[in-house]
């Protein structure tokens, strides 16, 4: 069973993570995950000189690449787009040549401080976070990526208090779990405009 | 002894100031000797019958200019430059001697005189040309660089010159030469080696010393000088360099051979050799002086007697000779497409006669292929085709230049400018890492150290590296200081390198100076001497040493980074008055009441810099990915 396991990729990005409340419990969740290989960026490159080879051979190794990072101005934080610039080169990952993302499947999982309802047309945000995150569901498109909707924890800086941090971590767990035994609901899962609310029924038996 | 004391500084002291005057006046410091000469000499008649025992003794300095031509002479310069060489100076040479031969044949001179005078005239003045170029920034144009090569050939052709004209020799002038020497009773024979020996031995005599200059100089020269560099004596080395061109000369002249020919390969052997640039500063000097002494013998031994009574052949002739070689060389131009002005610059700045001229006049009188009189003449026309060199350079700049102003600033486009070459002074590991990096990034370096040991090392892995003190003006000199962007400073003791730093910034402004310091003190001292960057030895690496140590205690390497960061930071904010308090230091004490309590602050500074980001109520202060506040939502809603 599980050599027909997928394998999951997390690269995470958080740039002050002594003051992470919700970002650094899941990203421990993802270390502990048996199925998954979890890389803090800014650990590993903390003076932003990316291994462009190294990075390649990951994505390589693996079929399901997630982004964890808390949304900084409506986008990831810096390491992150460096990582992309470096990495997705052309002839690796778009171009005549370029394949080796194809077929793969890409996630985003993010925390933002701004509540469900200010993502919204009304709300101050004026746009869900989908929209919000359409430059890298154009860049999973591009590189022949199925785009999971974003997976997101909302009024991230009020969730400790309101104890919603566990339960958020919890789906993570299934969500990880469901993606490496490719029990998720695909179809379904990339057309939602965030994955989390009803994340349960995208499991299949 | 007193008469030469008087007769030194006589000389000395016309040298010392006519050569000034001279470049003062753009007129170089050849003719500046030549003036000294003429004025000690026929105008008030200081000196007189000894200038020609004096001339022989000044001839050595031709040789050691021999030496330091073959030196310059690295075998893969030469071949790099073999078309324009070969094709542009020999075409010079032969066109230039084939006309003037010809002319001199057709006005009635015999042809081996005739020949002679046209190899001599063939040859134009590089010292007056390669300053001249260097003054008026002329060296890297087109026509400058084609004039170099001309000027290189020739230099080298000067060689087999020396050798072809005694075989020119005229019986009758032998014979009168003979005579004389019978008179004077044959006690004063020359020593030689080879006096009586039958031809094929001859042969075999000379070629054997060719071959103990060659394999002597490649195999055997080094082991000398590492020898003697280890004792660290400088004049000791000196010595050896000029026991070494004495030497040669001495075993050259015992054969039968030109001693300028012997040096002169020697020379070549030795271009290769990490002690090149010492050699040339140690002999340079000596050659110098010589030379100088040379010209001066010259200058006084011209005849204003002759001139008074051969005014029209000596300014027909000088007319002749540099109409002559001008035309050559714009033909050459016009072959090899040398454009515009360069085409005019090429041709007016190679069209006098040179210092080579006098030597070879000599030399030929002395071997009796010129009569003295003639020589005599000659010589007043080398002397004013030279002293009218200057006006053509003003000709060029005020006549030629600004008819082709609208060309030129086509052309300024393709002129890429070189990024120059970085000198490294003191090859320890720290200059080692520097030079490694620089080359890795295809930066020209020539390394300088005055441990033989390092040097030798470097050779071993190809990197261009020279023996001798870095702090000494003349070795830089040699190395390229002057055309040079850079200086690197990384010699382990911290006064000379403020020193070096002091004497370059000073001499020449324009080459940046990069030093290493060995601490705060020295820091100080160094950036007031100057130096255009200077870094603390240890900073980097206890910086990086420290955030690591932090790394493996348990930060995250990020922030590690960022504290890293802050710390520089607060240093470089302290920096500028932490300098400015060090200089106003008082007499006494080394670091001023002042000076301490700014660095007492910077310390507090620094520890509160640290402190703040720790993970409690001061986070709210630190800078740098701060969250909002947790009811920031609810904040805004109440504003709204
Ligand atoms: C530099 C910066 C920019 C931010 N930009 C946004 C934003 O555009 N939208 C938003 O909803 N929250 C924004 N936030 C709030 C973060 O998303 C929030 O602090 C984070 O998701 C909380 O997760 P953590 O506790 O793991 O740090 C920003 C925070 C920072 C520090």
């Amino acid at each position: 069973m599980s050599e027909d396991k997928k394998k999951i990729l997390v690269l995470f990005a958080h740039p002050s993570q002594e003051r992470s409340e919700v970002n650094k419990p899941l990203f421990t969740a993802c270390q502990q995950h048996g199925d998954v290989t979890a890389i803090d960026l800014y650990r590993e490159y903390p003076t932003f000189h990316i291994d462009i080879d190294k990075e390649q051979q990951r994505l390589i190794e693996h079929d399901v690449i997630i982004f964890l990072f808390p949304l900084y101005w409506y986008s990831t934080p810096a390491i992150l787009k460096q990582w992309q610039d470096l990495v997705l080169e052309y002839g690796f990952a778009y171009g005549a040549n370029g394949h080796a993302l194809q077929g793969k499947t890409f996630l985003c999982a993010v925390t933002a401080g701004g509540s469900e309802a200010a993502y919204q047309k009304e709300g101050y945000n004026h746009f869900s976070i989908r929209e919000l995150l359409h430059p890298l569901e154009q860049t999973a498109s591009l590189t022949g990526m199925i785009y999971l909707a974003p997976f997101v924890l909302f009024s991230a800086r009020s969730a400790v208090e309101e104890d919603r941090v566990n339960a958020h971590i919890e789906s993570l767990r299934h969500l990880l779990t469901a993606l490496a035994n490719d029990t998720l609901d695909v179809e379904t899962a990339s057309s939602l405009p965030v994955l989390n609310t009803n994340l349960s029924n995208l499991f299949n038996a | 002894m007193t008469a030469y004391f008087i007769q030194a500084f006589i000389y000395l002291c016309a040298a010392v100031i006519a050569v000034p005057l001279a470049k003062r006046f753009g007129l170089g410091s050849v003719l500046g000797y030549l003036m000294a000469g003429v004025v000690i000499g026929p105008i008030i008649g200081l000196v007189g019958s000894e200038t020609n025992t004096l001339q022989h003794f000044a001839e050595f300095g031709v040789v050691m200019m021999l030496f330091l031509v073959g030196l310059e002479l690295e075998p893969r310069m030469l071949w790099d430059m073999r078309n324009k060489l070969i094709g542009l100076g020999g075409l010079q040479i032969g066109g230039t001697t084939a006309i003037i031969t010809a002319a001199g044949i057709y006005f009635g001179l015999s042809w081996s005189i005739a020949l002679t005078v046209g190899l001599i005239f063939a040859l134009s003045s590089t010292a007056i040309v390669l300053q001249t170029f260097n003054e008026k920034a002329l060296s890297k144009t087109e026509g400058g660089k084609n004039a170099f090569s001309v000027l290189l050939f020739q230099d080298i052709a000067v060689i087999p010159m020396l050798a072809l004209i005694p075989l020119l020799a005229l019986p009758e002038l032998v014979e009168q030469a003979q005579a004389a020497v019978g008179q004077a009773a044959q006690q004063h024979e020359e020593l030689s080696l080879v006096a009586g020996l039958p031809g094929w031995a001859y042969g075999i005599v000379v070629m054997l010393a060719i071959a103990a200059v060659v394999v002597g100089g490649h195999y055997l020269s080094r082991p000398l000088f590492r020898y003697v560099a280890s004792s660290g004596l400088r004049e000791i080395f000196t010595a050896t360099a000029l026991m070494l061109v004495i030497g040669i000369a001495a075993l050259m002249s015992l054969v039968g051979l030109s001693p300028a020919l012997g040096t002169f390969l020697a020379g070549v052997v030795l271009a290769n050799s990490e002690f090149r640039h010492e050699l040339e500063s140690n002999i340079e000097p000596f050659k110098g002086l010589l030379l100088g002494l040379f010209f001066i013998t010259v200058g006084a031994g011209i005849d204003f007697g002759v001139l008074a009574s051969n005014v029209g052949p000596v300014l027909g002739i000088t007319a002749g000779v540099m109409l002559v070689k001008a035309l050559v060389l714009f033909v050459l131009a016009l072959i090899f497409r040398i454009k515009n002005s360069d085409r005019w610059l090429f041709a007016l700045s190679l069209a006098q006669a040179g210092e080579f001229g006098f030597v070879l006049l000599s030399y030929t009188v002395q071997n009796h292929v010129i009569p003295t009189d003639l020589a005599q003449i000659l010589s007043l026309v080398v002397a004013l085709s030279m002293f009218l060199t200057p006006g053509l350079f003003i000709f060029f700049d005020k006549v030629i230049v600004p008819r082709f102003e609208h060309f030129e600033n086509d052309r300024e486009a393709d002129e890429i400018t070189e990024n120059g070459t970085v000198i490294i002074a003191g090859i320890g590991r720290f200059g080692q890492m520097v030079n490694r990096f620089l080359r890795a990034n295809k930066i020209d370096t020539v390394v300088l150290d005055h441990q033989i040991s390092q040097v030798e090392n470097l050779k071993k892995i190809n990197v261009k590296s020279f023996y001798g003190d870095a702090t000494q003006p003349d070795l830089l000199h040699t190395a390229g200081i002057e055309d040079a962007t850079m200086l690197v400073i990384a010699i382990d003791n911290n006064e000379r390198a403020v020193e070096l730093t002091k004497y370059v910034k000073h001499t020449y402004p324009k080459v940046k100076v990069f030093a290493r310091a060995f601490d705060r003190g020295h820091h100080f001292e160094l950036k007031h001497a100057g130096a255009d960057f200077i870094i603390s030895e240890t900073y980097h690496s206890a910086l990086e040493l420290g955030k690591e140590a932090l790394i493996s205690l348990g930060v995250h390497p990020f922030k590690a980074e960022q504290k890293k960061a802050t710390l520089r930071e607060l240093e470089l904010c302290y920096k500028d008055s932490l300098f400015e308090s060090w200089k106003k230091k008082t007499e006494d004490s080394k670091y001023s009441a002042h000076f301490r309590e700014l660095f007492i602050e910077l310390e507090t500074a620094i520890a509160k810099a640290m402190k703040s980001d720790h993970f409690d109520e001061q986070a709210r202060v630190e800078r740098g990915w701060t969250p909002p506040p947790k009811d920031y939502e609810k904040r805004m809603n109440r504003d709204e």
